[in-house]
C-alpha cells in the first residue's frame, strides 16, 4: 500500500515535471538555447567560483590601484598569526579584524590545520595549487565567454532581452508595488505570471551586467590582454583595482544565486525547474486573488 | 515518434546533469590526470593563439611615468642564489659575470656586464604582474635582446631562446602543487624575443640591478607574467625545441604545470 502510493507520488511528480503542458493554463517559457545556456552557465559559474578562491588563496589580500603586494596595504585579506594560544585565522576588512580561525585564513586539510585563505571544501581543487586552480579557471572561462556570448546573440535576435527583461517605465513605477509583493511572499497569478516581475527583471540584468564585468575585469589582470586592451586598465583604475572588483564582483554574483535559488523554492520549484528543462510553465491559477476579493 | 523523441530529451538532460554532477565530484581526480592535462593543454594553446592574434603586429605593453613606481618591488623566488661562484661574483660587483649566446646562433657570444652597458639601452616603466596575484610598477634599463640575438646570427632553425640562470629554485609555498628543486631556466620564442620592450635589465629604479631583483642581469618580458622574468640570467641558448632541457616544458615553473605562454 504504502510502496504503490509513493510509486504514484513519483509518478505523479515525474509528469508533472516533464508532461507537456498547454495552453491557456501553460506556456512554453524558455526557448531551448536559453535553457542550455542557463545550465551550461551554471556550472561554469560554480567551477569559476571554487577554482577562483584557489586562485585567491594564492595571495590573499586585495589592494585598490595600479599596484599591491604585501607592503602595500590592502583592504581584504586572510591570513593567519601566530598567538600564545596558537596560530589564529584573521580575516581583515578595511580597519577591522575577525578571528576566523577554522574558516578563513587557518583551517583544516584532511583534518590538518594550514594556513588557508579559502578553506579546502570552497576551493577548486580542494588542495592548494595555484597552476592547476588556473587550469580550470581558464578552461571554464572560455567556455563561459563563447557560452554568454551564444545567449546573448540569440536573446537579442529573438528579441527576449528587450521584450521579457529589460524594465520598462511602467515596471520602474511599479518598483515600489513589487518590493511589497516580495515582502509578503506574494508571487504572479493568471496574466501576470506570464511576464516577469520588475525586481526580477532587474536581477537578470544585473547578474548579466555582472558577469560581463567578470570577464572584462578578469582580462585586466592578464599582462597579454593589458597590452591589447590598455584602456581596460584605465576604466577600472590598474590591476589591482580590477582584481578587487573581480573579487567584489564574484561576492555579488553569489548574492544573487542565492536570492534566484531562493525564489525558485518560494514560486514553485517544480514548476520553476520544469520550465527551464523542458520550456513548459504552468501559470499558477488565481483563485486565492478571487478570494482575497 | 513523438513518445521517442521525448524520452531521448529526458535522457539527454539526465545525462547532461549526471555528467556535470559526476564532473564537479572529480574536479580533484581530473586534476590530476595525465589525460584530462591535454584539455588545459589545449585551452593554453588557444588563449595563446586569441592573444597572438589580437597582439598583432607588435603592440607593447603600458609604460608608466615615475610616479606610479611602487614604494616597495616584492622580490620572489630566489632572493639570493648563494652558491660560491655567484657570492663571488657578487663580491666584485659581477665585474668579471659573463653572458653566453650560444646553441643555434652563427657566431657565439661571451659578453661582459660592462660590455652590455656599452650597448644601446632601452629604459622602461612598466608593471610586473605575479602570477599569484599581486602587482609592483619598477624601471628597467637594459639592452634590447634581439639586439644581441641579430649580433650572434640566429641560424634558420633556431625558434626559441632559452634563458638559463644561476639559481637553484626549491619552490614556493604560495604556489602549491609540486615543488621540486631545479636550476631556474626560461624560453620565449623569436617573436618575443625580438620585441622592442623584451631586454637583459642589469639597471633597476635608476640603479644597478640588486640581488634580490636578479643582478646582474634580468629577463623583462613585459606582456607576460612574473616567472618569466628569469633572474640572474647567465646564459641564452637559442633551440629550435626545449623538449631536451630539464623537465622539457620549457621553464622552471612550466616543468611544475603552469603555462609556458604566460600571457594570461
Amino acid at each position: 500500500m504504502a510502496l504503490s502510493g509513493q510509486k504514484n507520488w513519483l509518478a505523479r511528480a515525474w509528469h508533472s515535471a516533464f508532461a507537456p503542458i498547454r495552453e491557456p493554463e501553460g506556456f512554453y517559457r524558455h526557448r531551448a538555447l536559453v535553457r542550455l545556456t542557463h545550465w551550461v552557465n551554471a556550472l561554469c559559474i560554480l567551477i569559476l567560483l571554487g577554482s577562483g578562491l584557489n586562485i585567491f588563496n594564492a595571495h590573499p589580500r586585495l589592494y585598490w590601484g595600479l599596484y599591491g603586494t604585501d607592503a602595500d596595504q590592502s583592504f581584504f585579506s586572510l591570513g593567519a598569526i601566530d598567538t600564545p594560544a596558537g596560530p589564529q585565522g584573521v580575516t581583515q576588512v578595511g580597519p577591522w579584524q575577525f578571528d576566523t580561525t577554522g574558516v578563513l585564513g587557518w583551517s583544516q586539510v584532511d583534518g590538518v590545520f594550514q594556513a588557508r585563505g579559502w578553506p579546502s571544501w570552497l576551493t577548486i581543487p580542494s588542495f592548494q595549487d595555484l597552476a592547476d586552480a588556473r587550469h580550470w579557471h581558464f578552461l571554464f572561462a572560455w567556455i563561459l565567454v563563447f557560452n554568454g556570448l551564444a545567449y546573448l546573440a540569440y536573446s537579442l535576435w529573438i528579441r527576449h532581452i528587450q521584450r521579457d527583461i529589460w524594465p520598462t517605465r511602467a515596471d520602474i513605477r511599479a518598483i515600489p508595488k513589487s518590493i511589497l509583493d516580495h515582502i509578503k511572499l506574494k508571487h504572479p497569478t493568471g496574466d501576470a505570471a506570464r511576464r516577469y516581475n520588475v525586481l526580477q527583471k532587474l536581477a537578470y540584468v544585473g547578474v548579466i551586467t555582472l558577469i560581463t564585468l567578470m570577464v572584462l575585469t578578469g582580462l585586466t589582470m592578464s599582462p597579454g590582454f593589458n597590452a591589447i586592451f590598455p584602456w581596460l586598465l584605465d576604466i577600472f583604475g590598474g590591476r589591482q583595482s580590477a582584481r578587487a572588483i573581480h573579487f567584489i564582483s564574484a561576492c555579488l554574483i553569489v548574492l544573487f544565486v542565492i536570492v534566484h535559488l531562493v525564489e525558485v523554492i518560494l514560486a514553485g520549484p517544480i514548476n520553476e525547474i520544469r520550465s527551464m528543462l523542458t520550456g513548459d510553465y504552468r501559470i499558477p491559477r488565481d483563485d486565492h486573488l478571487k478570494d482575497e476579493a | 515518434m513523438a513518445g521517442a523523441k521525448i524520452i531521448t530529451r529526458r535522457l539527454a538532460i539526465l545525462g547532461g546533469f549526471a555528467g556535470a554532477g559526476w564532473l564537479i565530484a572529480n574536479t580533484d581526480k581530473l586534476t590530476l590526470d595525465s589525460d584530462f592535462a591535454r584539455v588545459f593543454r589545449a585551452v593554453e594553446d588557444w588563449t595563446k593563439t586569441t592573444q597572438r592574434g589580437l597582439l598583432y603586429p607588435d603592440r607593447l605593453a603600458r609604460e608608466y611615468s615615475p610616479s606610479d613606481i611602487s614604494p616597495f618591488f616584492k622580490p620572489n623566488g630566489t632572493f639570493n642564489p648563494g652558491t660560491p661562484e655567484y657570492s663571488a661574483h657578487a663580491a666584485l660587483n659581477f665585474a668579471n659575470w659573463r653572458l653566453k649566446i650560444d646553441g643555434l646562433v652563427e657566431k657565439p657570444l661571451s659578453l661582459s656586464v660592462d660590455e652590455l652597458r656599452r650597448l644601446p639601452r632601452r629604459t622602461q616603466i612598466t608593471k610586473h604582474d605575479c602570477v599569484e596575484g599581486w602587482t609592483a610598477i619598477g624601471m628597467w634599463t637594459g639592452v634590447p635582446v634581439g639586439l644581441l640575438l641579430k649580433a650572434a646570427g640566429l641560424k634558420p632553425n633556431a625558434r626559441y631562446a632559452v634563458f638559463h640562470c644561476a639559481d637553484n629554485l626549491t619552490g614556493e609555498p604560495a604556489k602549491g602543487g609540486e615543488q621540486s628543486p631545479g636550476q631556474y631556466y626560461e624560453s620565449i620564442d623569436l617573436r618575443d624575443a625580438f620585441h622592442p620592450q623584451t631586454i637583459l635589465a642589469y639597471g633597476f629604479n635608476g640603479k644597478a640591478l640588486d640581488v634580490p631583483h636578479g643582478a646582474p642581469l634580468r629577463l623583462r618580458v613585459e606582456r607576460q607574467l612574473g616567472y618569466k622574468q628569469a633572474k640572474y640570467v647567465e646564459r641564452i641558448q637559442l633551440v629550435d625545441s626545449f623538449s631536451q632541457i630539464a623537465g622539457g616544458q620549457g621553464g622552471y615553473w612550466e616543468d611544475r604545470g603552469y603555462e609556458w605562454y604566460a600571457g594570461i
